[in-house]
């Protein structure tokens, strides 16, 4: 993305954010609340209501500004929500089917869905409930970790993926993060506020989000730099 | 008002000529001289309010004067249908109220299915349960060829369904009107599942005015599906009456899908204490459509339950109107009643009306009612778009997500396949109409 101004109810809350992922790389954006890092997740993914005023997201030379959301998605970028709801009354199966209505692999979509269920250890009796209907929040998180493996898409958004997961479910999220990299070169950016997501997910850079602006990127060092000062630093 | 009488070609003449034993023509002449000094139903009435009643034209349609057995379409359309169902006990055809056959499986001992007009055939206890009867319930006393009646003798339990399919002649001018009646009976800690079938014979206008009476004596189990899949030109004016005695439980599930004008009524009154009634009904509306639902949940004894929910989608500009009483009469310490009503507005020229109403006379009962009506919700067509679900698609995929679970838990099991497949048939055509609203068909 570059120089990306967005912003929600006409209140401008990105104010030029720059920021490159390549294929396989991990980046993590932190910041407090209020800096605009669900504007940050929603802008990518083109949710109605997020506006981008100025500047471009590019995703494999493909400019997702002014596409709608599910284009988006097919043009390979993926967002894990931070409150993944219930459709009551739609499976996992359907909604994967509709999402890459040309593919025509030969492993099918209920095939693909329990291997990755099994290696993200989320219970396969959830497969043939509706999205999301009676699972408590870790297993919605794993829930769209199961949907990133069946749909591999080239980049991901983690919107707060660590919010409401204890650390075994985190650790399981990270792990297949991590391995997804590397299995079909996933690049990923992981928005977040805490830390602990650093300890357990190895990011290759870390941004500092505050205020709209991306105000600091390092390696991991930055981490702990964050871990000692806080974002008090970075406040503008 | 609109007086119901001296209209040509509903007459005491007609009535009488219908035939049968005795009783039977004695009991249309009674409904007969009941209906002609009644007011005709109109929308000043609570109970028709945002109804197009008033619009009925009761002289544009006769009698339906029932030919003999069933033409090769009706046959395949009742092969078609049943074929879905996946086990029954006994398979009954009626044509606009006179029963064509009754075809009796393995039924148990003792279960009687039989036309009240049949030889042999016993005087069915009609007439018991659906009370305060307006203009059109006595049109039905009057004009209802015959009575199907099933009774289910003490403790026995016939664990597949039992069929009814009722096929309504339609076209012509005057346009055919009919009107079904049935009585089911569970005796005292029986078992039983009755399946209605509404469907049209021939494409065109016509009236259909139903009555059946449902009674489910102490500690029985009756379970009742109605599913109306009458032609967009059908005036269907349904009306359910049931009695549920101490113990016994009623769980009913109507589903509206076709005709112009789609109107089910059912009172369910539980009157012996520990009685339950579960009520399920589902619409959906397209073109301009109107479907309109009221239910009364009477509570009449001690510790009854009841449970009410409806769901109902409007595409098009088609209507709805979902209208419900709950009633806590004195004395009925500590029931609860449930009322749920769930409406999803698909096209800004749709239009969706829920007025849920209590009228409680006692203080130690508890009663909750909700109701929505809106569109399909934002943040779940979002959740499936950023997974590359396409606008359209992911709309029909959360309007069948809506449908789903009332369908998958109706009252029959062995009748969730067909209204599956009625559902995401009418679905599908009901969709296809609506204009997408963002994004391009990646589909075509």
């Amino acid at each position: 993305m570059r120089n990306l101004h967005a912003s929600v109810a006409g209140r401008e809350v990105l104010h030029g954010v720059d920021l490159e992922v390549r294929s396989g790389e991990v980046h993590i954006v932190m910041g407090p609340n209020g800096s605009g890092k669900s504007t940050l997740a929603h802008a990518l993914m083109g949710r109605p209501g997020t506006t981008v005023t100025e500047g471009s997201i590019t995703l494999d030379g493909v400019e997702l500004v002014g596409m709608p959301s599910w284009q988006r998605a097919r043009a390979g970028l993926f967002l894990a929500l931070q409150q993944p709801i219930e459709v009551p009354g739609v499976s996992l199966e359907e909604v994967l089917t509709e999402a890459q209505p040309e593919d025509h692999s030969r492993v099918s979509v209920a095939e693909r869905l329990r291997e990755e269920a099994a290696a993200i250890g989320f219970d396969e009796r959830f497969l043939s409930r509706a999205l999301n209907v009676d699972l408590s929040g870790g297993e919605r998180k794993r829930n769209e970790m199961v949907q990133l493996g069946v749909l591999r898409p080239p980049f991901c958004v983690l919107d707060e993926i660590d919010s409401g997961l204890d650390v075994d479910a985190l650790g399981s999220v990270a792990r297949r993060i991590e391995s997804a990299t590397v299995q079909w070169g996933l690049g990923v950016v992981a928005i977040t506020h805490f830390s602990r997501l650093l300890v357990e997910l190895r990011a290759d850079t870390i941004h500092v989000l505050s205020a709209g602006r991306i105000v600091a990127t390092g390696g991991p060092e930055l981490a702990q730099e964050l871990e000692t000062t806080g974002y008090a630093g970075y406040a503008r | 008002m609109r007086k119901a009488e001296h209209l040509p070609t509903f007459t005491a003449d007609i009535a009488s000529a219908l035939g049968g034993p005795d009783w039977l023509r004695e009991r249309r002449l009674e409904g007969f001289e009941a209906f002609s000094k009644q007011d005709l139903p109109s929308e000043a009435e609570e109970v028709w309010r945002y109804s197009p009643i008033d619009s009925l034209d009761l002289e544009s349609y006769r009698p339906s004067v029932v030919e003999d057995g069933l033409g090769p379409a009706d046959q395949s359309l009742v092969d078609e249908l049943v074929g879905q169902i996946l086990e029954r006990a006994a398979l009954c055809i009626v044509r606009d109220g006179s029963i064509v056959s009754i075809e009796r499986g393995d039924l148990p001992e003792g279960v009687t299915i039989e036309a009240a007009r049949a030889e042999g055939s016993l005087q069915p206890s009609i007439g018991q349960v659906v009370e305060g009867g307006d203009a059109l319930v006595r049109l039905n006393d009057a004009f209802a060829p015959d009575v199907l009646s099933v009774v289910v003798p003490v403790g026995t339990v016939v664990s597949r369904p039992i069929v009814v399919v009722h096929l309504c002649t339609a076209g012509g001018d005057p346009a055919p009107a009919a009107f079904p009646r049935t009585v089911v009976r569970a005796e005292r800690g029986s078992e039983c599942s009755v399946v209605e079938i509404v469907a049209p014979s021939g494409p065109g206008r016509s009236l259909v005015v139903p009555v059946a009476e449902l009674l489910a004596d102490e500690g029985s189990h009756l379970s009742f599906v109605s599913l109306q899949l009458l032609g967009d030109e059908a005036w269907y004016l349904g009306r359910i009456g049931a009695r549920i005695e101490r113990d016994a439980a009623l769980r009913a599930f109507t589903v509206g899908l076709g005709g112009a004008y789609d109107r089910c009524r059912t009172d369910a009154a539980v009157v012996g204490q520990g009685a339950t009634s579960e009520l399920r009904s589902a619409y959906l509306g397209t073109g301009e459509q109107i479907h309109d639902v009221r239910t009364l949940q009477d509570h009449a004894a001690p510790r009854t339950d009841s449970d009410l929910l409806c769901k109902g989608a409007v595409a098009g500009s088609s209507r709805s109107v979902y209208s419900g009483l709950i009633r806590i009469r004195h004395g009925a310490v500590r029931s609860n009643a449930m009322q749920t009503n769930h409406n999803l507005v698909l096209d800004e020229r749709a239009h969706a009306d829920s007025v849920p109403n209590l009228e409680i006379e006692e203080n130690d009962v508890r009663c909750s009612h909700a109701s929505t009506v809106g569109p399909v919700d934002e943040d779940q067509l979002y959740y499936l778009e950023s997974r590359g679900v396409a606008p359209d698609r992911a709309e029909r995929l959360i309007v069948a997500g809506f449908f789903a679970d009332i369908v998958a838990k109706a009252p029959v099991p062995a009748v969730v396949p067909l209204l599956q497949h009625e559902v995401a048939a009418r679905l599908a055509a009901t969709l296809d109409e609506v204009v997408p609203t963002g994004g391009e068909d990646h589909h075509g």
